[in-house]
């Protein structure tokens, strides 16, 4: 059993604030997924736990051991990097030995660890190979088993699948999850990706600018979004957020009514409507098709609002799509969220 | 069959020439040099290998083929001066290398003040061969020197037939050791971080980072200060004659092949017996450099 937690921890690199006040908790054996734009603090978060980076305040503990200023090779955790920063020296089998040779353990437990984890990521046939001579996904798989032949208290994987094609990419994903759910290590896996991050967290925590802004299961953070960053960076495509008004908890865009509030208030407001809760009607907000995104199974009609704000529908692939340039109008079928304007926190 | 075949072959040559005549005009004025001062004088040694300088000045020297390569072939002055900077050689190139490897490794700590330790490791290279024979009489020297005055006595090193070609070899090794930590130091800057920090994950102590990771992803910069070690250990000359002499009795044990070279030509006047030393100097270089490549190469691991 392993639980990370992060208190209050802060980083600034030479003035400038990487990562503000994060306090976290990762339970034993979950998977938690940090997830948001390039630069938000991910990485940052990640080298701290690993005692790659000095905390600027705040403390880490793992289990009941503060490791806030602990050596990295005293805090028993494995990390997947970007690049899988392989020795490219070294054998694959000398690579995923490397870890264990270090913690001095008999030569035959070694050769059997080392023996099961490359069998578990099926890179037996490759063992004598050098990093060199592997393709990426290969590589990703060395650096996985590098990584597993530890058996750590906890796995750091940062982007381990950003340099893999989108079908080994998919396929990779799933297998991470499967080992992970096997072995039950508790895992801190960082990713910009938000499919990654549905499909593989148990749950996500969400970050901009070195804050986080919200953690919850995957379903949680979709359905309720604390605030209008969220609600945008979830879902594909993410919530539509457009400039509004309410109106005695009454919600308009452009005039027109698109549904109700149970805050009972008068203000401007960013209201904000899951694509897949839209649809063309004979009265709601008018919007001008701007194009239609042909996915298979469904098409995302992409429109503009007369404020020119981008609003996606999602319709089933036998839907009438309209025609480009026409002025339609969209009614809400699902939950409308509202926004405040300014801070973007979520008012219902 | 690529689309690149079907583009207009006449605009893309005639583009490629002009691109050509720019080239040649911008390497020009580096080609006019090279070959004043190295082509020039390179072929021309070979040249005057084969003639036998006259025994006065101001008169005609002589075509004699290859009996002067002969004479130095057959002579024992010579031998003694290969084996001499065979001997300078081995002293200098792995003391620099290893000095150069300590004082990079120690220096790329993460350590406050560490600017002032570059600053000094690096200081031998900007200091001229008389600057390192003066550094070296004031410690060496059996009469005056640093060390005689803390109690340690010295053999003379003008005098000593053993110590005068070692302390001439460290002196060699002092001023390279430089340059190599120059070297070395871009060499340790360049490995790639992640690789550094996996290491350190991976629960390596320093002491095994060093020798598993740092020192093999090193061994082509290592490698390449050892070509670089050689072929500046080959030249050295300017100690030797600053504080050995032609004049002094022990020169024949300090006699390194560029320096039998220079006495060759300012003492004996013997221009043609100086051209085959040179000669004899260029090929071992070529040689020995040709061979570490062969040999060494196969050991270093290049990263992808
Ligand atoms: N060593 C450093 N020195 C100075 N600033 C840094 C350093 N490392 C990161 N930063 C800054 O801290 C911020 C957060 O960086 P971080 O690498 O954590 O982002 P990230 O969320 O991992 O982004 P990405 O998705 O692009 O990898 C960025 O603004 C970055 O420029
Ligand atoms: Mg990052």
């Amino acid at each position: 059993m392993s639980q990370v937690r992060f208190d209050a921890v802060s980083k600034i690199f030479g003035g400038t604030p990487a990562l503000t006040d994060l306090s976290l908790e990762v339970a034993d054996g979950e998977l938690l997924v940090l997830l948001g734009p390039s630069g938000c603090g991910k990485t940052t978060a990640l080298r701290l736990l690993a005692g790659l980076e000095q905390v600027s305040s705040g403390t880490i503990h793992i289990d009941d051991a503060d490791v806030t200023n602990m050596e990295p090779k005293d805090r028993d955790i494995a990390m997947v990097f970007q690049s899988y920063a392989l020795y490219p020296h070294m054998s694959v089998r000398k690579n995923v030995e490397f870890p264990l040779k270090n913690a001095k353990l008999p030569a035959a437990e070694v050769a059997a660890r080392v023996n099961e984890a490359l069998a578990t990521v099926s890179l037996t046939e490759l063992a004598d190979r050098k990093p060199g001579q592997l393709s990426g996904g290969q590589r990703q798989r060395v650096a996985l088993a590098r990584a597993i032949v530890r058996r750590p208290r906890v796995f750091l994987m940062d982007e381990p699948l950003s340099n893999l094609d989108a079908t080994l990419r998919q396929q990779t994903r799933a297998d991470i999850v499967a080992l992970q759910r096997r072995l039950g290590v508790t895992t801190v896996y960082v990713t910009h990706d938000q499919v990654e991050a549905m499909t593989m967290g148990h749950r996500i925590a969400v970050m901009k600018g070195g804050v986080l802004q919200q953690v919850g299961k995957p379903l949680d953070l979709y359905n309720e979004p604390a605030n209008a960053f969220v609600a945008g960076f979830l879902g594909s495509p993410g919530m539509n957020l457009v400039a509004g008004e309410l109106r005695d908890g009454q919600i308009y865009i452009g005039g027109d009514l698109v549904g109700t509030s149970s805050v009972a208030d008068t203000r401007d407001v960013t209201v904000g409507i899951r694509a897949e809760n839209l649809r063309l009607a004979d009265v709601g907000f008018s919007a001008t098709v701007v194009v239609a995104e042909e996915l298979g199974a469904d098409v995302h009609v992409v429109c503009e609002t007369a404020t020119h704000e981008r609003v996606v529908v999602r319709q089933a692939q036998h839907a009438t799509v309209p025609t480009l340039g026409d002025t339609i109008a969209l009614a809400a079928t699902g939950q409308v969220y509202v926004f405040d304007r300014h801070t973007g926190a979520r008012l219902s | 069959m690529s689309s690149r075949a079907s583009l207009a072959p006449g605009g893309s040559v005639f583009r490629r020439r002009r691109d050509g005549w720019l080239g040649l005009a911008l390497v020009l004025p580096a080609l006019v040099i090279f070959a004043a001062f190295t082509y020039y004088p390179f072929f021309k040694n070979f040249q005057m290998g084969l003639f036998k300088a006259a025994p006065f000045p101001n008169l005609p020297s002589r075509y004699v083929g290859t009996a002067q390569f002969t004479t130095m072939l057959g002579s024992a002055d010579f031998w003694d001066s290969v084996k001499s900077t065979a001997i300078y050689a081995l002293i200098t190139v792995p003391l620099g290398v290893i000095g150069g490897l300590v004082m990079a490794v120690l220096a790329h700590q993460q350590l406050r003040g560490i600017r002032i330790f570059r600053t000094i490791f690096s200081s031998s290279v900007v200091s001229s061969a008389a600057v390192a024979a003066v550094v070296f009489q004031v410690i060496l020297s059996p009469q005056t020197g640093y060390l005689q005055t803390l109690g340690i006595h010295l053999p003379d090193i003008t005098s000593s037939p053993t110590w005068g070609l070692p302390a001439m070899a460290l002196v060699s090794a002092w001023q390279f050791v430089g340059l190599a930590f120059i070297i070395l130091t871009a060499g340790l800057q360049s490995l790639p971080d992640e690789i550094m920090e996996a290491s350190r994950v991976d629960g390596a102590t320093a002491w095994t980072r060093l020798w598993r990771i740092t020192f093999p992803l090193l061994s082509p910069t290592i490698f390449f200060c050892g070509v670089v070690g050689v072929i500046f250990s080959l030249q050295s000359f300017g100690q030797i004659d600053i504080m050995i002499g032609t004049s002094n009795a022990t020169y024949t044990h300090t006699n390194v092949l560029i320096y039998a070279i220079y006495r060759l030509l300012h003492v004996s006047q013997n221009t043609g017996l100086a051209a085959c030393y040179s000669i004899a100097l260029f090929v071992i270089t070529l040689l020995v450099t040709l061979i570490q490549f062969r040999l060494l190469e196969k050991r270093v691991h290049y990263a992808h």
